[in-house]
């Protein structure tokens, strides 16, 4: 433990030593006029310090973990693939002492020796790096030297890198999905997938089958999706809208500064809690009252889950469809009440259809919050793949099945896991469609005004 | 001191007694006494921030529309209160319909921008008689022939006169009395201002018109009576011909001359 | 002539009725509006009201007085369990002495409640020999129907307590040896299989390290990418990609970035599950779009001129920027930081992908310690079927938007504070 932080505390000293040897060198020379202040030629001194040093560092942690892992498994070249990872985590266990049957004893003294070898190289070679960038750095120290330009750019190439990682999650996060699902329909065949009527993937149908782990028609499930993303904005569409009509065009400034915001409140509550509301407060209730009306409403309904995800997504709509009513021009409002129309006569003739593509993509956007959102519908929709239009049946989504079948899985390879990759795809591609073109009608309409 | 005398006939169709206005705890106007006379075109005058806008936006109430203001003093149409609280401002909206500085013509079409008003208050119960307030607005407000084959094209295609033509087409279309215009022309090339300012001077034999301008030239144009505001409160109030050739109060014939303003 | 005057009167009350049916369909829609924002903010009340009315009690417990004999021999042989025992045997002298009977008895406390004893008296030797009062915890059924939540009323087959332990309850109750005190386990421990054990401490360490994680690496990146993105970055296909990458990546579901991380943390680099520096690292890209966005919006808002002004000086571009608009923006900054990491930290799903979702009985010490987070023990608490759970679900819910509340209340502080100081 010790010796794998040592080496990054060895970096910060020398960096911190090169910082005042590189500046007391500048300080020293008579030079009258430099090419930046004294700190700048102590924060070369230091770059050339820390850089390579880190990135040494960095590469052989990486690397180090595989290249013993292939040193101490080539003792057993018959294994491969799963049966040699097992073997390696059990080795792995045995070194960190916990004591598991059957483990090969030499594998594991092989193993803590090879860690502690590594351990000791890197921490040589860290040190030398940084010794040597040391000496690198200042010995270029001079009054010629433009240091402040070079730190200058050091630090924008620094800036540059932290913005790319933003398109590196994106690029993970497709090639992650793109890849699982790859392998998924290898297996399923895509129209099986996307047209198949039945989805039981935990249970297998026949004991031969190639994919022995059950069928993969993912209707029922994008159904489900459907389903209570219809009801949840059957809540929110008019809730969302009428609230944001009053408080564009009726409210007092003040009443509207303490209700807008206790209704963004809605979208801040975490998710889970209205899982827990939905699952344990509204489902029973509901389920009650069927009984009481004479109708079978399922404890994990549609209906509630949908209801309860259309409370959380008000925000969505009315908070955006506040602004673009706001932004219609005061001209119009003016226009019409000259000429007679009341308030509600101007918002249904004037600003509504002037404010139809921004409410149109506020709209999207709480429709692609509804389908990506989680844990409502993990606590209180069902498991089960019914396909049916009836709210008051379980439905599953798109969501539950992805996390049901990989939590709690840690083998990664059956088609269980994949499929789940599979949805998540097909959920990721509908969302970002849903918001670039969410984001295209608003920001078409807002160039509309300007 | 404003001339009363010369006020007095017999038939004021606006009359202002003793008006102010307040935005939150700033007063705007003060006691403003003003007669406005049927079909004549009455011009405000005065230095920006004087109150002009805001005095004309006392005739249909359309300072209700702002938060904090408020007014006090009385007025009338035709004799008949318009800015006490009982009073339904959306009739009185239908008998004084107003021109604003920018054209302000509605997303829709030509044809939906003027039926817009008469849709509202119900006056054209078949297609046919839309058609006939429509086309008759818009050749009253002297665009039609520009715009008759292309009535189902959007009102804000057409060019900055031509909408604010448009607007005054909206306006008259529900048959108001009273035309109050705040600077129609502020955002107007020459060429448009001069056929807005023809059109003014056609509409005056069958509306009572208020204007707001800050072009004295257009003032002297168009009204028969001007009244000159400075800070808020009314300094004279006179014939045209009046205020720009010998008018009574120093400060008036400063402004005439361009010595403030 | 009179024809004219009856048409003018008929049209004249025709205008009359349409003027009252627009006024009926004005305040119609008025009203409508009015009820949209009432059944929102009613639910909200609603909601908020049914959890604090099922969690408060959560706070509390159900506690009750034994008298212990600290008898050496018992200790010296480990037998707390006898000692338990005999504790209440010597409260219940008639209970009997069968397997049975005597397994009825001790459900009154808690399971734990022998662990209890040896800790008391690993904590001070010096009660070895003695005869003390120790309050310990009730068990779920005696704690659930001393709060008021069984219905005595109900047969005894029907409810998780039976006849014998309601008239135990009574006696002690007389006694003035049972009593709801402040629940102090709720937030010095871990999760339980004992409703009446399980704390949420260990999931208030696991979401503060998995935070740590997160405000670590996301609030440098992001405000670096910002810096970058305001002030640097040229016009060019690159920058937009990365500005489309961003407005994007604030769209994308948090359970895909649960994906992500468990193809990528978890299967590719090797990194451990369950841990708050799995956990964290998700978080952080999740949260990342969120800093970014508003530190561009934050770096945007400082007037131009004060970087015209200090290169004006001769400053460099890069020292314009960071001694003058980034301190004037770092509020705005710290702003969304909080915001993110609110969000953060109210965040299940991907941690449901990362294992963070996990029964964890031990406080963890380090960010590779096997952890929970807040949001995820109420998860898990939601789902178990005890009735003391369901309480403690609300009460960590109720913990959870208190911290919450606060952090968002921080930012709404900051943001009134340093508004529009230019």
């Amino acid at each position: 433990m010790l010796l794998s932080y040592l080496p990054l505390l060895i970096i910060a000293l020398f960096g911190a030593g090169a910082f005042y040897a590189s500046r007391a060198r500048i300080s020293a020379a008579p030079q009258r006029s430099l090419p930046g202040l004294p700190g700048h030629y102590g924060w070369y001194g230091t770059l050339w310090t820390v850089v390579p040093a880190t990135l040494v560092y960095a590469a052989w942690t990486i690397i180090d973990d595989q290249v013993i892992r292939n040193v101490v498994l080539s003792d057993f070249p018959d294994l491969s693939g799963a049966a040699a990872t097992l073997l390696y985590v059990s080795i792995e266990n045995a070194a960190a002492g916990v004591m598991t049957d059957d483990v090969p004893m030499a594998s594991v003294e092989l193993l803590l020796h090879l860690e502690n070898l590594s351990a000791a190289a890197r921490f040589a070679l860290v040190t030398a790096v940084s010794v040597l960038g040391f000496f690198w750095g200042w010995r270029r120290i001079r009054p010629e030297l433009t240091a402040r330009d070079r730190v200058e750019t050091a630090l924008l190439v620094a800036l540059f890198i932290a913005s790319i990682i933003a398109i590196l999650t994106t690029v993970g996060i497709v090639l992650s999905l793109v890849v699982e699902t790859f392998r998924f329909f290898q297996l399923v065949s895509p129209f099986e997938f996307f047209f198949g009527l039945e989805w039981s993937p935990q249970i297998a149908l026949r004991e031969d089958q190639v994919a022995a782990s059950g069928a993969f028609g993912a209707v029922p499930v994008f159904a489900g999706t459907l389903l209570i993303t219809v009801i949840a904005m059957l809540v929110a569409g008019p809730i969302g809208l009428m609230s944001a009509i009053y408080l564009a065009e009726y409210a007092h400034p003040r009443v509207r500064a303490v209700i807008k915001p206790l209704l963004e409140i809605l979208a801040g509550i975490p998710t889970v809690v209205y899982g827990f509301f939905a699952a344990l407060v509204l489902a029973p209730s509901m389920r009650n009252l069927g009984v009481d009306l004479g109708l079978t409403i399922s404890s994990e309904s549609a209906l509630a889950a949908g209801l309860i995800m259309g409370i959380m997504i008000i925000p969505f709509v009315s908070s955006l469809s506040d602004d673009i009513m706001t932004a219609v021009p005061m001209s119009l409002r003016e226009g019409s009440y000259g000429l007679g129309a009341t308030a509600s006569e101007t918002i249904k003739r004037v600003i509504l259809p002037a404010a139809t593509p921004g409410i149109v993509g506020g709209f999207m956007l709480a429709i692609s919050r509804a389908i990506g959102e989680t844990m409502i519908v993990v606590m209180a929709a069902g498991l089960a793949a019914n396909l049916t239009a009836n709210p008051f049946e379980a439905v599953t989504t798109v969501t539950v099945q992805i996390a049901t079948l990989l939590v709690g899985d840690h083998e990664f390879d059956s088609e269980k896991t994949m499929a789940a990759f599979a949805l998540g795809l097909t959920l990721f591609i509908v969302t970002l469609a849903l918001n670039v073109a969410a984001l295209r009608v608003v920001q078409k309409y807002s160039e509309r005004y300007e | 001191m404003v001339n009363v005398s010369a006020l007095s006939d017999p038939q004021p169709k606006l009359v202002a007694r003793a008006v102010s206005v307040y935005y939150g705890g700033k007063q705007a106007l003060f006691d403003i006494d003003l007669d406005i006379m049927s079909r004549e075109v009455t011009a405000f005058i005065g230095p920006s921030g004087c109150g002009k806008s805001t005095f004309l936006r006392c005739f249909n109430r359309m300072n209700d529309l702002i938060d904090d203001c408020r007014s006090t003093g009385s007025m009338l149409l035709d004799g008949s209160d318009i800015a006490g609280p009982d009073v339904d401002v959306v009739q009185l909206r239908m008998r004084i319909g107003m021109v604003f500085q920018k054209p302000n013509p509605f997303p829709k079409s030509v044809y939906d921008n003027v039926a817009y008003g008469p849709r509202l208050h119900g006056m054209a119960p078949t297609r046919g008689d839309l058609d006939e307030i429509v086309e008759t607005s818009l050749r009253r407000a002297g665009i039609w022939d520009e715009v008759k084959d292309r009535v189902d094209q959007p009102g804000t295609s057409l060019s900055g006169g031509q909408q604010q033509r448009l607007c005054i087409a909206r306006a008259i279309a529900v048959r108001p009395d009273v035309l109050l215009m705040d600077e129609p022309c502020s955002a107007l090339d020459p060429i448009a201002t001069a056929t807005i300012e023809e059109l003014i001077d056609e509409l005056k034999s069958e509306y009572t018109i208020i204007i707001v301008t800050h072009n004295m030239q257009q003032a002297a144009r168009v009204s028969q009576k001007t009244a000159f505001l400075n800070l808020g409160r009314l300094i004279e109030f006179d014939e045209t011909q009046k205020i720009f050739t010998n008018p009574s109060e120093p400060s008036t014939q400063d402004y005439i001359t361009g010595r403030f303003g | 002539m009179s024809s004219y005057a009856a048409t003018t009167i008929s049209s004249q009350a025709a205008a009359n009725r349409l003027l009252l049916r627009r006024k009926r369909a004005e305040r119609r829609f008025q009203l409508y509006g009015i009820l949209a924002i009432s059944a929102a903010l009613g639910f909200l009340v609603v909601f908020l009201a049914s959890i604090v009315s099922r969690g408060y009690m959560g706070f509390v417990q159900t506690e009750v007085r034994l008298t212990v004999d600290f008898d050496q021999e018992l200790i010296e042989a480990g037998s707390y369990r006898k000692m338990l025992r005999t504790s209440l045997s010597e409260l219940f002298p008639n209970a009997g002495s069968s397997r049975a009977e005597r397994r009825t008895l001790a459900r009154l406390v808690s399971a734990g409640t022998v662990f209890v004893l040896r800790e008391t008296v690993e904590a001070d030797p010096a009660i070895i020999g003695t005869v003390e009062d120790v309050w310990v915890l009730a068990s779920d059924p005696v704690d659930q129907f001393y709060k008021g939540r069984i219905d005595a009323a109900l047969p005894e087959e029907e409810r998780p307590i039976s006849d014998a332990s309601l008239a135990r309850i009574a006696a002690l109750e007389a006694a003035g040896r049972i009593d709801l005190r402040f629940n102090r386990s709720f937030f010095t421990r871990g999760d339980s299989r004992n409703p009446e054990e399980a704390g949420i401490l260990a999931a208030i360490v696991g979401s503060a390290l998995a935070l740590l994680v997160t405000v670590v690496l996301s609030f440098p990146v992001g405000v670096m990418t910002a810096v970058y993105l305001e002030a640097f970055a040229p016009k060019n296909r690159i920058t937009r990609l990365i500005e489309i990458n961003i407005n994007n990546l604030a769209a994308v579901p948090s359970i895909v970035f649960g994906l992500l991380g468990l193809a990528v943390f978890l299967n590719v680099f090797g990194l451990p599950r369950s841990a708050p520096i799995s956990g964290g690292l998700v978080l952080s890209l999740m949260t990342l779009p969120t800093i970014i966005i508003s530190s561009r919006a934050a770096i945007r808002a400082v007037p131009p001129s004060f970087a015209e002004a200090a290169i004006g000086l001769g400053a460099s571009r890069v020292q314009a920027i960071f001694h003058h608009v980034l301190p004037a923006a770092a509020p705005g900054t710290l702003t969304g930081a909080i915001i993110g990491m609110a969000r953060a930290l109210g965040e299940t799903a991907p941690l449901l992908m990362m294992g963070m979702v996990a029964f964890v009985v031990e406080v963890p010490g380090g960010f590779t310690d096997p952890s929970t987070v807040l949001p995820a023990q109420v998860y898990l608490w939601a789902d178990s079927p005890e009735r003391g759970f369901a309480e403690k679900t609300a009460a960590a819910t109720i913990v959870l938007l208190g911290f919450l509340l606060v952090m968002n209340g921080l930012a709404v502080y900051l943001r009134r504070k340093f508004e529009k100081q230019w």
